[in-house]
C-alpha cells in the first residue's frame, strides 16, 4: 500500500470514504423507501414560481443526466471509450459535448439558486439540505469543468486509470496506486462525489431514484380492486 | 359487457343558492392545513364567471383533458413519450397566480396597535411567506359579478355566442346569474389517472372513486394540468398532489360526502350506477355532438335481467345492484334525461351530472307594473334569459338539442304542478305541454317528487361498500377493527 501521504490521508479519502458513503446511500435509501415512502417527492415549486423555472430546472436536469450518464458509461466500457477516442476528431467532439453539458448544469443550477434566492414562495420552501446540497453540487461541477479544462482529454485519461481504480473498489481489492498521483483538482471532484453520494439519500435527490419506468408501457387507465373482489374477478 | 358500478352524482343547478357551505364543509374536513389552503375540492362558481382557477375551462390556456388525433383520443397537456423531455418542466402547468395566493390576518394587530385616532386593523398576510400582500384575488373572487366587464366578460362560454346575445348579458335588468358549484366529477374515463408517471392515482374497481395514492404520488405534477376541471391540486407544502376523495372514509360508513351532506340548497343526490366499462375508449371517441347520448348509453338499466347476472359475474355485490335500482341518480340521468354532464368534449367521462337552471322569468317593466314579456306562464325556453347556447357549451359540448330537451321538459313538470295545485292554467294545456316535452304526468309527479319534497334518504342512496370483505382476507375484522382508527402511520410531512 501507498504510505507516502501523512495520516494515511490517500486510504481515508479513497478507499474508507467511498464505502462509507455507499453503506450511508443503500442503507438509508433503502430505510426511507421503506418507512418514509411519503418524502420521496421531487418536491417540485413549479406551482409557486412558473417563469424562472424552466431557465433552472431544464439545462440542469439535461446536463447532469447526461454527465451522470457519460460516467456511468466510462465506468461500464472503458475499452470501447478508449476504441472510440483512439481517432482525434472523436475525441474532441466527446471532450466538446461533456463540457456543453457540464456548462449547461452549471448555468441551471445557477439559475436554480438565484430563483431560491430572490423568489420569496421559493424562499420558504428550501431547506437547510437544499443548501448544503447546493454546495456540494457547485463544487462538483466546477471542479469537473476545471479538469475538463486544465487536464484535457479526461474521457481518456478516465477511462485508463480512474476507472480501473474504480473497478478495484467494486472488486473489493481497492487499489489506490491509479489515482495517488493525479492532481488535487481530480482528487477534489472524486472526494466530492464520495460526500454527494453519502448525502444523496438525506436529500431530495431520492427523487431520482423513483424515476417512473413503467409508464410509458403500462395501460392508459389505472383501476384498484378490494383483495376479495378480486380473487372473485380472477375465478 | 364488463359490468361495474359507480358512485354517481346530480346537482340541481335550479336550487342552489350560492351559500357556499359545501365548500366550507369540505375546508374544514380536508384541506384546512399548511399547503392545501388554496385548494377548493368543492367550490362554488358564479356563471358567467371566470371561476376556479381563472378561466379553468380555456382548454387553450391549460391543455387538460382529452384531444381527438388521427382517429383516437390523446391527452392535451403532455403525451406520454413528451413526458420524458418535458418532466423537468410542465409547460401545461398553472401556478398559484392562477388560483391565488392564500393569506390570513395579522390579528395580534388589532391588541397591539398603539393609541391613535384610527380603528386598528389586521392586515392581511401571506400563509405562504408570511410577509403583508394586497390580496387581489380568493377562490370565489367573482361572486355574483354576472354581468362584470372584468369576470363575466371574459367566461370562456361566451366564446361563440353572437354579439347580441353577449351584450344582452351585460345589460342592467337583463343581466342574468347562476350558479355552479363543482367537485371532482370521479369521471370514467380520467384523465389525471392516464397523465401519472407513478401510477399513483387510480379508480377504485368497486365504486369508481378516483384517488392520489399518497405514498405513490412523486411530484410529478402531470395530473394537475391533465385535469381539465382543474380539480387534481399541488399541495406546494408536501410535494405531493391531492384531490376530492368524495369523503370514501364517510361513504363506507353510509354517510353522505361532507358537502352533500351539508348542502343547503338540497341541490345534490347521490346514487351508484351500473356501466359498461368495455365501452369507455370507443365513447371517449365519439364526435362531440354525440358525446352526451353516448356517454349516457354506458349506463346500464339495473333492472334488465342481462345486467345483473353480468354484473353479479363481474363480482358487483347483490346489495350494490339493488341500490342501483333505487338510484336517484339513474332516474335524472337515463331515465328523465334532464340531468347532463359538465363539458363533456374534455372527454373524460365525468360522473358527476347538472340539472341545467331554468333562467328567472323574463319579465318588462310597463307604466308601473311589471309584466310576464310571453303569452305563457313561463317564459319561453328559447327566449331564455341565459342565452341557450351557452348553457350547451357548459352542459352540451357546444350542441343544444339535450339542454334544450331538459328545459323543456322541467318547464312542463312545473306548468303541469301550477295546474294541479293552483288551478290558473288548464290541465289539457299541461298535458299538451308534458306531451310535447316527452313526458308523462307520472314522471312529471316523480320529478316534481325528487325535486321539490325529497328527504335526506331519497337523495343520498348510498350502497354498502362492503369493505369487511377486503379486510377479511388480511385479518379477523373483529381484531382488525380495534387496532385502526384515524391518523397517519407516517406523518404526511415534507420530505428533505
Ligand atoms: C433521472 C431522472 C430525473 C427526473 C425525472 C427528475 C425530475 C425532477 C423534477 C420533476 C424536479 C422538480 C422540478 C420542479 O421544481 O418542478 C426535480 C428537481 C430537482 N432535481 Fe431531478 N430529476 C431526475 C434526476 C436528477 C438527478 C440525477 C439529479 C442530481 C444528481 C437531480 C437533481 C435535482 C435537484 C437538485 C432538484 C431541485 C431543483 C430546485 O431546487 O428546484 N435530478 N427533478
Ligand atoms: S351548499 Fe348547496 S346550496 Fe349552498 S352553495 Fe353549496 S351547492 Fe349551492
Amino acid at each position: 500500500m501507498n504510505t507516502n501521504s501523512p495520516f494515511f490521508l490517500d486510504e481515508i479519502l479513497f478507499v474508507v470514504l467511498p464505502y462509507i458513503a455507499l453503506v450511508i446511500f443503500l442503507l438509508v435509501s433503502i430505510r426511507r423507501y421503506l418507512t418514509q415512502s411519503f418524502t420521496f417527492s421531487s418536491l417540485s415549486s413549479q406551482f409557486l414560481e412558473n417563469q424562472q423555472h424552466f431557465w433552472g430546472l431544464v439545462p440542469f436536469h439535461y446536463g447532469i443526466i447526461a454527465i451522470v450518464t457519460g460516467h456511468l458509461i466510462g465506468f461500464l466500457i472503458p475499452r470501447e471509450v478508449l476504441w472510440w477516442n483512439s481517432y482525434p476528431l472523436r475525441l474532441y467532439v466527446l471532450e466538446i459535448s461533456a463540457f456543453i453539458f457540464g456548462v449547461l448544469t452549471l448555468v441551471g443550477l445557477t439559475s436554480i439558486i438565484i430563483r431560491r434566492l430572490t423568489t420569496p414562495k421559493i424562499k420558504m420552501v428550501s431547506s437547510t439540505a437544499d443548501w448544503i446540497l447546493f454546495g456540494i453540487f457547485i463544487v462538483q461541477i466546477v471542479s469537473g469543468l476545471s479538469v475538463a479544462v486544465f487536464h484535457s482529454w479526461g474521457s481518456s485519461w478516465f477511462a485508463s486509470s480512474a476507472v480501473p481504480y474504480l473497478w478495484s473498489l467494486a472488486t473489493l481489492s481497492p487499489d489506490i496506486s491509479y489515482i495517488t498521483a493525479m492532481p488535487w483538482m481530480v482528487k477534489l471532484h472524486i472526494v466530492c462525489a464520495y460526500v454527494m453520494i453519502a448525502f444523496f439519500p438525506f436529500t431530495r435527490l431520492v427523487h431520482a431514484l423513483v424515476v417512473p419506468n413503467p409508464y410509458l408501457w403500462r395501460k392508459t387507465q389505472v383501476v384498484r380492486w378490494y383483495g376479495a373482489w378480486k380473487l372473485k374477478r380472477a375465478s | 359487457m364488463n359490468v361495474r358500478s359507480q358512485i354517481s352524482m346530480v346537482f340541481h343547478l335550479d336550487k342552489c343558492i350560492g351559500c357556499h357551505t359545501c365548500s366550507i364543509a369540505c375546508k374544514n374536513i380536508w384541506t384546512d392545513r399548511k399547503g392545501a389552503e388554496y385548494m377548493w375540492w368543492n367550490n362554488v362558481e358564479t356563471k358567467p364567471g371566470t371561476g376556479f382557477p381563472t378561466q379553468w375551462e380555456d382548454q387553450e390556456k391549460y391543455r387538460g383533458g382529452w384531444e381527438k388525433k388521427n382517429g383516437s383520443i390523446n391527452l392535451k397537456s403532455i403525451s406520454k413519450t413528451r413526458t420524458i423531455t418535458d418532466i423537468f418542466h410542465n409547460p401545461s402547468m398553472p401556478s398559484m397566480d392562477d388560483y391565488y395566493e392564500p393569506w390570513t390576518y395579522k390579528y395580534d394587530e388589532l391588541f397591539n396597535a398603539p393609541e391613535g385616532s384610527d380603528q386598528p386593523t389586521a392586515r392581511p398576510i401571506s400563509l405562504v411567506t408570511g410577509e403583508y400582500i394586497n390580496v387581489e384575488a380568493g377562490p370565489n373572487w367573482d361572486d355574483d359579478l354576472g354581468g362584470s366587464r372584468v369576470y363575466a366578460e371574459n367566461d370562456p362560454n361566451l366564446k361563440n355566442l353572437s354579439e347580441e346575445q353577449q351584450q344582452q348579458l351585460f345589460a342592467i335588468e337583463r343581466l342574468v346569474m347562476f350558479y355552479f358549484p363543482r367537485i371532482c366529477n370521479h369521471c370514467l374515463n380520467p384523465s389525471c389517472v392516464a397523465s401519472c408517471p407513478s401510477g399513483a392515482l387510480y379508480k377504485r374497481g368497486e365504486d369508481g372513486i378516483v384517488l392520489i395514492d399518497q405514498k405513490r404520488c412523486r411530484g410529478w405534477r402531470q395530473c394537475i394540468a391533465a385535469c381539465p376541471y382543474k380539480k387534481t391540486f399541488y399541495n406546494w407544502s408536501t410535494g405531493k398532489s391531492e384531490k376530492c376523495i368524495l369523503c370514501f372514509p364517510r361513504l363506507e360508513t353510509g354517510q353522505a360526502p361532507a358537502c352533500f351532506h351539508s348542502c343547503v340548497g338540497r341541490i345534490r343526490y347521490l346514487g351508484v350506477l351500473l356501466y359498461d366499462a368495455d365501452r369507455i375508449e370507443e365513447v371517449a371517441n365519439k364526435p362531440n355532438d354525440e358525446l352526451v347520448d353516448a356517454h349516457r348509453s354506458l349506463i346500464l338499466n339495473p333492472n334488465d335481467p342481462a345486467v345483473i347476472s353480468a354484473a353479479l359475474q363481474n363480482g358487483v355485490h347483490e346489495s350494490v345492484i339493488e341500490f342501483a335500482q333505487k338510484s336517484p341518480v339513474y332516474k335524472f340521468v337515463k331515465e328523465w334525461k334532464i340531468a347532463l354532464p359538465p363539458h363533456i368534449e374534455f372527454r373524460t367521462l365525468p360522473m358527476l351530472y347538472y340539472v341545467p337552471p331554468m333562467s328567472p322569468v323574463m319579465a318588462q317593466q310597463n307604466d308601473d307594473t311589471v309584466q310576464s314579456v310571453s303569452d305563457s306562464f313561463f317564459h319561453d325556453i328559447e327566449q331564455s334569459r341565459v342565452p341557450l347556447q351557452f348553457l350547451a357549451n357548459l352542459f352540451g359540448a357546444g350542441h343544444q338539442g339535450k339542454v334544450v330537451y331538459a328545459l323543456k321538459k322541467q318547464k312542463a313538470v312545473r306548468t303541469y304542478r301550477r295546474a294541479v295545485t293552483v288551478g290558473d292554467i288548464e290541465m289539457s294545456v299541461a298535458e299538451k305541454m308534458l306531451n310535447e316535452a316527452d313526458c308523462t304526468t307520472q314522471e312529471a309527479e316523480a320529478i316534481y317528487q325528487l325535486t321539490s319534497l325529497c328527504t335526506f334518504d331519497d337523495r343520498f342512496v348510498i350502497p354498502p361498500m362492503h369493505r369487511e370483505e377486503a379486510i377479511e382476507m388480511m385479518k379477523d375484522p373483529h381484531e382488525h377493527r380495534s387496532e385502526v382508527g384515524f391518523g397517519f402511520v407516517e406523518k404526511p410531512e415534507r420530505g428533505l
